[in-house]
């Protein structure tokens, strides 16, 4: 049987079409999800897409947080289903308390868009088995508010038990703190970051590479092993 | 003040009206009085003052504009054509591509951010009301002086505006301009493009027909912005001597208008409207005249069903609100339901605010009261037309004759002074790096990006099966304009269609967007008239029609214009955009080719500009024949993978481009001065119809053998090899040393 992996849209979501190409790409079968609708549709696996849900209006995710979506989203997380929230939705996941921290205003206050190099720091979450520990990879960012951050006694919690997942290379684009650029929860299986990887899935568009579709492949065989 | 109805006119004939204030001329207002029978209402007098003022009636351009449609080269392309909300064109497979080019330079200028953000918002619109889902953005920018204050204010605002608008839209932003020259220190110029992909049958026109349909507004709630922006803001320049009028910058929301986009599409699919038109410059004014002028004739309107963001707002006023992120639909009365539901869905408000008639009036009702009862053809479409006079300026032949000779400006003669001119080209703010604006633009999004910043065009994927594509450059070079303003359009498009060429697409057809000075100046008039007839001529030759575009006058400060600038964007269509040709020389060892002729041609040169701080002489000549030859030679170079990297040489010469190519492919070249060739020239000429291209030594043959039987120059001019810019005897030049150059320089001055 196909793998579903559900992408939810929100109003304000930008990067959806994307994510259902990466998770086509990667040989399972994209469901599009509605904010307003609980029902998840049977899927085994939910992405949260980049954008600005809801107008990114009070915070970044904080709205989305209360959509009917999420519910079910948050209620399935808890019970292992494999979660990836990219960029807003990484926000997303931190405002409905699936993962710890938040987000800040980039240190520059500007928009940036660039190729960012990352390192894989943490290759077993449900996100992240087809990548090796150590890993350098190569995938868009993008954004306005990207600066991670948590209080001292989580990131410390966060780096000793491996759950920082990505870390900036090279360049910190906004001033996260131990140049955060992803984390996970303590099952492993939901996963935020704010780089995109459904942008570096094919050779021709976006960066030209393929770094990103790894994260597509790790939760197809995830969900086919477990 | 009480509500001034048509039976009010009627029975006070003699009572004063603003007509001046709202922009209008005497003999206009005494038109209007003709036109009626008797005086307009407010309410009347505010809709004509906006749709016949300068930038919703091209009242002094018109009579040059319709060369456009004149002189329109046979083309099978066209599917719609001039006088739509944009133009549309056959890219071949059942798919359609509509693109426009629009400025939004007055209201960027006194409120940087909201009026770079509403530019693109409108935009949008308008090729969301051709029926087509937007999928690319381009700007083309200019400023003043990089170095000057307000450019520091201006700059960064627009930048943030575009991008806070772009990106929370979702489109990728492939490309555009950025320019600094001083005549556009207080008259920035934002222009702003869309693309926009729909399938043949999926075309929507802004007219309304068959009587008792209903016109639907939808979108956001109509509030006080904006009001009189069109009649105040583009048709006079900034004059403080004369009171403030209310605040005429549009505030805009992108969140909304993404909501807008996403329902549009929806209610397109499911085939639910008649007719559609967006709410821009003149609001419902506009719309509303235009939807019913373009159909059967008659409209009927309740304006008090507009839902309103400010229930204080007048009748005139809601008719002349520039609220953004509005469109109004012609839908037929059983399909109304589901019209509303999708907009439910959405969350966009909607309503029913009137219907089509089959009267010949547009009528609109204020509780109950008529309030307007014109032709909507005298306020949409008969506006009236100015044969303004102009006349060569005098100042031109002493312009012209002051040409950049070696006697004229100093050139270098040493290989140390070539390297020193090269590298301040190549950090002149106008030649520099724009990563740091490009940075705030997201490129990814919608993941169709082949082509984008940095490149000669932005190039988007339509189709993920058969991978056919489409590209767009723009561009515009207002010193070679100010020299000769009938070649400089015509340079501004040959290179853009070469810039879409040496992508390795073919070129289709234009839009353009005439940035000028008042049209009350005889010399401005000049340089409008020939920049439209030299632009005109052109495209009858090389096969580009043009499909749609923007006048923007007025553009100046004072007494003093802008440099003539006309902006001319190509789109063209690529079967396989695997095949597409990037600029980076990426493999060593490959061969280099310049195409074409170099001669002395340095007048407008960036090398001029940059070294010399001078403008004057003539601008490259134009031969047109070539530019197309040299378009078909790098088509098929691309098409049968004769080449590996693609160039087009424009500002600052091969010298530049050498620069772009080494630095983006990290390698770096060695270069032979041909024979008899002076290096300088070789280096600085901005001679027109050249690109310089890699050829992979396999295909050298090949190449050399079609570029020999086509009639087209091509020498052998260097390797792609090391990490220097070696020009073999005269100096050699370090990648790093380059890069140092070549970026940071925006950065310094602005960040």
């Amino acid at each position: 049987m196909t793998t579903r992996v559900g992408v939810v849209t929100f109003p304000g979501s930008l990067d959806d079409r994307d994510a259902q190409r990466a998770v086509r790409l990667a040989g399972a079968e994209p469901v599009a999800l509605w904010h307003r609708d609980k029902d998840l549709h049977q899927v085994d696996a939910v992405v949260l897409p980049g954008g600005f849900s809801y107008g990114d209006y009070l915070r970044a995710g904080a709205i989305s947080r209360f959509s009917p979506v999420m519910q079910s989203v948050i209620e399935q997380a808890k019970l292992g289903m494999p979660v990836l929230g990219i960029c807003n939705g990484f926000q997303v996941l931190t405002e409905s308390h699936l993962l710890p921290g938040a987000m800040l205003r980039n240190n520059h206050l500007h928009f940036i868009c660039r190729e960012q190099k990352l390192r894989v720091e943490n290759a077993g979450t449900a996100w992240t088995r087809d990548y090796a520990a150590g890993q350098e990879i190569r995938i868009p960012l993008k954004n306005m508010d990207g600066r991670y951050t948590a209080d001292a006694r989580t990131i410390d919690e966060l780096e000793a038990e491996g759950r920082v997942v990505f870390r900036y290379l090279d360049v910190n684009p906004n001033g996260s703190i131990n140049d955060i650029a992803g984390i996970t929860n303590a099952a492993g299986n939901v996963v935020g970051l704010m780089p995109h990887p459904e942008h570096a899935v094919e050779p021709l568009v976006g960066t030209g590479g393929t770094d990103g579709l790894g994260f597509f492949t790790s939760v197809l065989k995830q969900l086919v092993n477990a | 003040m009480s509500l001034d109805t048509v039976k009010n006119a009627e029975q006070t004939p003699d009572a004063a009206q603003p007509w001046a204030e709202l922009g209008l001329k005497e003999d206009e207002y005494a038109r209007i009085r003709e036109i009626l029978g008797r005086r307009p209402t407010g309410a009347e007098l505010a809709m004509y003052s906006v749709m016949w003022s300068e930038h919703c009636s091209y009242k002094s351009s018109k009579v040059h504009l319709k060369q456009f449609g004149e002189k329109k080269p046979d083309s099978d392309a066209m599917l719609v054509g001039i006088g739509e909300n944009a133009g549309v064109v056959d890219v071949g497979q059942g798919y359609a591509v509509t693109f426009k080019v629009e400025s939004h330079n007055h209201p960027s200028y006194i409120e940087p951010y909201q009026g770079a953000a509403t530019g693109i918002g409108g935009i949008v619109r308008d090729i969301l009301a051709m029926g087509a889902r937007p999928v690319a953005v381009m700007d083309p920018l200019r400023f003043g002086a990089a170095d000057h204050p307000d450019t520091r204010r201006v700059l960064p605002g627009i930048v943030a505006g575009i991008g806070g608008y772009g990106n929370c839209l979702g489109l990728p932003n492939i490309g555009g301009e950025v320019v600094f020259d001083s005549c556009y220190q207080g008259n920035p110029l934002v222009n702003a493009l869309c693309v926009g992909v729909m399938k043949h049958e999926d075309i929507h026109l802004a007219q309304a027909s068959g009587a008792g349909n209903k016109v639907i507004l939808y979108g956001a709630r109509t509030g006080g912005d904006g009001i009189g922006g069109v009649s105040v803001l583009a048709s006079e320049t900034f004059d403080d001597t004369k009171p403030a009028k209310r605040p005429a910058v549009q505030v805009g929301d992108p969140f909304q208008e993404k909501l807008l986009i996403e329902c549009t599409l929806e209610i397109f699919r499911e085939k639910l409207v008649k007719g559609i038109q967006d709410l821009g410059g003149a609001g419902l004014s506009c719309a509303t005249s235009e939807l019913a002028s373009a159909g059967s004739g008659g409209m009927r309107i309740e304006l008090d069903t507009v839902h309103l963001r400010d229930h204080t707002l007048s009748p005139e006023e809601i008719l002349m609100s520039e609220s953004q992120e509005r469109m109004c639909a012609i839908v037929e009365p059983d399909k109304v339901d589901r019209f509303l539901e999708i907009c439910e869905k959405w969350d966009v408000i909607a309503n029913v605010i009137g219907e089509v008639t089959d009267g010949e009036r547009l009528e609109i009702f204020w509780h109950g009261e008529l309030v307007v009862d014109v032709p909507p053809r005298t306020v949409a479409h008969e506006g009236p037309t100015y044969e303004r006079p102009y006349a060569r300026p005098s100042w031109q032949d002493a312009l012209q004759a002051d040409a950049p000779t070696a006697e004229r400006l100093a050139r270098p003669t040493t290989g140390e002074g070539l390297k020193a001119d090269l590298l301040k080209v190549a950090s002149h703010p106008n030649q520099a790096s724009k990563s740091w604006i490009t940075d705030q633009y997201d490129r990814f999004v919608l993941g169709n990006t082949v082509l984008s910043v940095g490149e000669d065009s932005g190039m988007i994927r339509i189709d993920e099966e058969t991978n056919l594509g489409v590209s767009v450059a723009t561009d515009g070079n207002g010193r070679f304009a100010k020299l000769d303003p009938y070649t400089g359009a015509q340079l501004a498009l040959a290179e853009a269609y070469r810039n879409v060429a040496a992508g390795g697409a073919k070129p289709l057809a234009v839009s353009d967007c005439l940035n000028f000075g008042s049209p009350e100046d005889p010399d401005v008039m000049w340089q409008f008239a020939e920049a439209t007839r030299g632009l005109a001529d052109a495209c009858l030759v090389l096969g580009t029609p043009v499909t749609g575009g923007n006048v923007s006058l007025y553009n100046q400060t004072g007494e003093v214009a802008i440099h003539p600038t006309p902006v001319v964007a190509v789109l063209g269509v690529i079967d396989d955009v695997t095949r597409r040709v990037p600029l980076a020389f990426a493999e060593e060892g490959q061969l280099l080719y310049l195409l074409g002729d170099t001669a002395d041609e340095l007048g407008g040169s960036a090398w001029s500009q940059a070294v010399h701080d001078h403008l004057g002489g003539l601008p490259p000549k134009v031969d047109l024949e070539r530019e197309r030859l040299l378009g078909e030679i790098l088509i098929s170079a691309s098409r049968d993978g004769m080449i590996d990297a693609a160039h087009d040489l424009s500002d600052g010469g091969l010298g530049q481009a050498l620069v772009e190519s080494c630095l983006k492919g990290g390698h770096g070249a060695r270069i032979v001065v041909p024979e008899g060739t002076d290096p300088f020239v070789l280096l600085f000429s901005e001679s027109a119809g050249r690109a310089v291209v890699a050829v992979p030594r396999s295909e050298e043959l090949r190449f050399n053998d079609m570029c020999t039987a086509r009639g087209l120059p091509a020498t052998r001019i260097g390797v792609v090899d090391g990490q220097e810019l070696d020009v073999q005897g005269q100096f050699s030049v370090s990648l790093t040393e380059l890069k140092d150059a070549h970026t940071g320089v925006i950065e310094a001055l602005l960040g």
